[in-house]
């Protein structure tokens, strides 16, 4: 089974990205990283941007509507994904609370939707 | 009635509750095994004693009322579903109890029995704990599912299918016979230190959900000591308990810093705690029969002992640990002995007791990784910073996975 693990994360954790490589934020997440390959789970991922520098496009009424953002205005946001091969989503949960982000953010586990991949990519 | 006076109605309520709880479910359901119906009536109890009591005020036994209360509604529950010939003899043993002397008087204790029933072999051992916490404390699977990590709708999912099995399955509401006493004790201490072990590492001390869970555990304990009070194993569960429990102030430094428990300053131990410890310990070695938790308390005695000496008698740590190798050969026992030996013996042999492991046992252990790490460091091998990572990405405690970083360096 694949499950995404979405990262949540603050303005502070998004902030604390640019700090050096020696930094907690990065080092915790570079070992955590390692962890993932080394147990033959991790499939994929990565970081996001921060917020501020997406654009949202919607076309309703065959008019094109684009803003900046989204802006915060939730504590947090949409920062990063992964996805992990992994037997069960109890496997997932432990793996979800081993991560950085679980204990400075949130993380939510979300099985992936391979049949309507299937219907989709044909 | 005043606000206050409400109040103190409610503080009573919520006391009876917690301190009956076990109780009272467990009398409901020794003669039905239906724990999810006693489980039910107790709650409607609950509820409309939140409107009778203040307006009639407290009743002399809060217990009994709550219990003749839950009676009354189990038996019309079992009214309703009349129609299903099965639960007319449940009907008849209920209404046999109703017969019985006043409710004012003491009804039996039958906890013991709820303990070996949610510890039973035929139940999934993982559900043991889960079980427990939910019928002899009262807990909501809400917050049984984040102690356990796993989602709401699944532990309440697993939690009814064992009670159904309880129900339906035949397990019965009673003493074990001598004969499978010890090992039917052994699931019932081992899930009770589960409870323990969860509220320890996981909140590390400082979430006062984990904290809870570690009262909890001493709690059932506590239950399981005044209904067993012979058996040395009991003794030897709680004197470790509280040998850990008297240490929760020093786990942590001023600034919420992780603190090894070699580095803890002993002044923020509990001595009452201790003491108490020491006196479950010395009660169970006088009944001469050791086992696995007397040897883990024994462990955590010399330990405790550093606050009276000033320092750690390693020698003894590794000796215990060596028995209980032989009775409980756990990755968490090795991992222990290997930091003992290395303490004792020196880092190049806690090396070579780790590396007895199997590999494969221990890819996710994280203990197990930070021991190889600060033994690697300390002979100054570049294979540490591998080591450290690993504990690093296992650990969820922020505390813990700081202090390693900074380990690491």
């Amino acid at each position: 089974m694949q499950f995404a693990l979405l990262i949540y994360e603050s303005t502070e954790a998004f902030a604390a990205r640019k700090s050096g490589e020696a930094d907690s934020y990065t080092g915790a997440w570079r070992a955590y990283h390692k962890a993932l390959v080394e147990a033959g789970v991790f499939v994929g991922g990565d970081p996001l941007a921060v917020p501020e520098t997406g654009t949202t496009i919607r076309i309703r009424d065959g008019k094109r509507g684009v803003q900046d953002g989204p802006y915060a205005d939730t504590k947090e946001q949409l920062g990063g994904f992964t996805i992990l091969e992994l037997p069960s989503l109890d496997a997932a949960l432990e793996w979800a609370a081993r991560c950085p982000a679980a204990s400075y953010g949130a993380v939510e586990v979300r099985l992936l939707d391979p049949q309507t991949r299937r219907r989709i990519t044909g | 009635m005043s606000g206050s006076d409400e109040e103190k109605v409610h503080r009573t309520i919520e006391r009876v509750a917690r301190e009956s709880y076990g109780r009272l479910v467990a009398y409901l359901s020794v003669n039905t095994r239906d724990l999810a119906a006693a489980e039910d009536a107790l709650s409607e109890a609950l509820l409309k004693a939140l409107t009778a009591w203040p307006r009639d005020g407290v009743p002399q036994n809060p217990e009994a009322w709550l219990l003749t209360t839950a009676r009354h509604s189990v038996i019309d529950a079992v009214r309703h579903q009349r129609v299903v010939s099965a639960s007319e003899p449940t009907l008849q043993l209920l209404q046999e109890n109703t017969m019985e002397p006043n409710f004012s008087t003491e009804f039996p204790d039958e906890r013991l029995k709820l303990l070996f029933v949610c510890a039973h072999p035929a139940i999934d051992p993982a559900m043991h704990t889960p079980l427990m916490l939910q019928t002899v404390l009262g807990l909501d699977a809400a917050r049984i599912a984040g102690v356990f990590l796993i989602s709401p709708k699944t532990m309440g999912q697993r939690l009814v299918r064992a009670k159904t099995k309880i129900r339906d399955g035949g397990i019965g509401f009673e003493i074990p016979q001598e004969r499978e006493l010890p090992q039917r004790l052994d699931a019932v201490l081992d899930a009770i230190y589960a409870a323990f072990g969860i509220g320890w590492d996981d909140m590390a001390g400082v979430d006062q959900r984990g904290r809870d869970l570690a009262e909890e555990a001493i709690w059932l304990a506590r239950v399981l000591l005044q209904l067993m009070p012979e058996e040395a194993e009991v003794h030897g569960l709680l004197a470790l308990m509280l040998h850990c429990e008297a240490r929760r102030a020093g786990r942590r430094g001023l600034d919420g810093r992780y603190v090894q428990l070699s580095e803890q300053d002993c002044q923020k131990w509990s001595l009452p705690l201790m003491e108490e410890a020491e006196r479950h310990l010395v009660e169970a070695s006088s009944r001469g029969r050791t086992g696995r938790f007397q040897l883990e308390a024994a462990i955590q005695s010399v330990h405790a002992e550093r606050a009276r000496s000033g320092a750690i008698q390693w020698n003894a740590i590794m000796m215990f640990y060596e028995q209980l190798i032989r009775i409980s050969p756990t990755l968490g026992t090795r991992t222990g002995y290997a930091a003992a030996v290395a303490e004792a013996k020196g880092a190049q042999a806690g090396l070579a007791a780790l590396d007895r492991i199997d590999p494969n046992d221990i890819a996710a252990y994280q203990p197990y990784w930070a021991v190889r790490a600060h033994l690697l460091q300390r002979l100054e091998k570049s294979e540490a910073t591998n080591a450290f990572d690993r504990a690093i990405a296992l650990t969820e405690d922020p505390a813990v996975r700081q202090f390693l970083l900074q380990r690491r360096g």
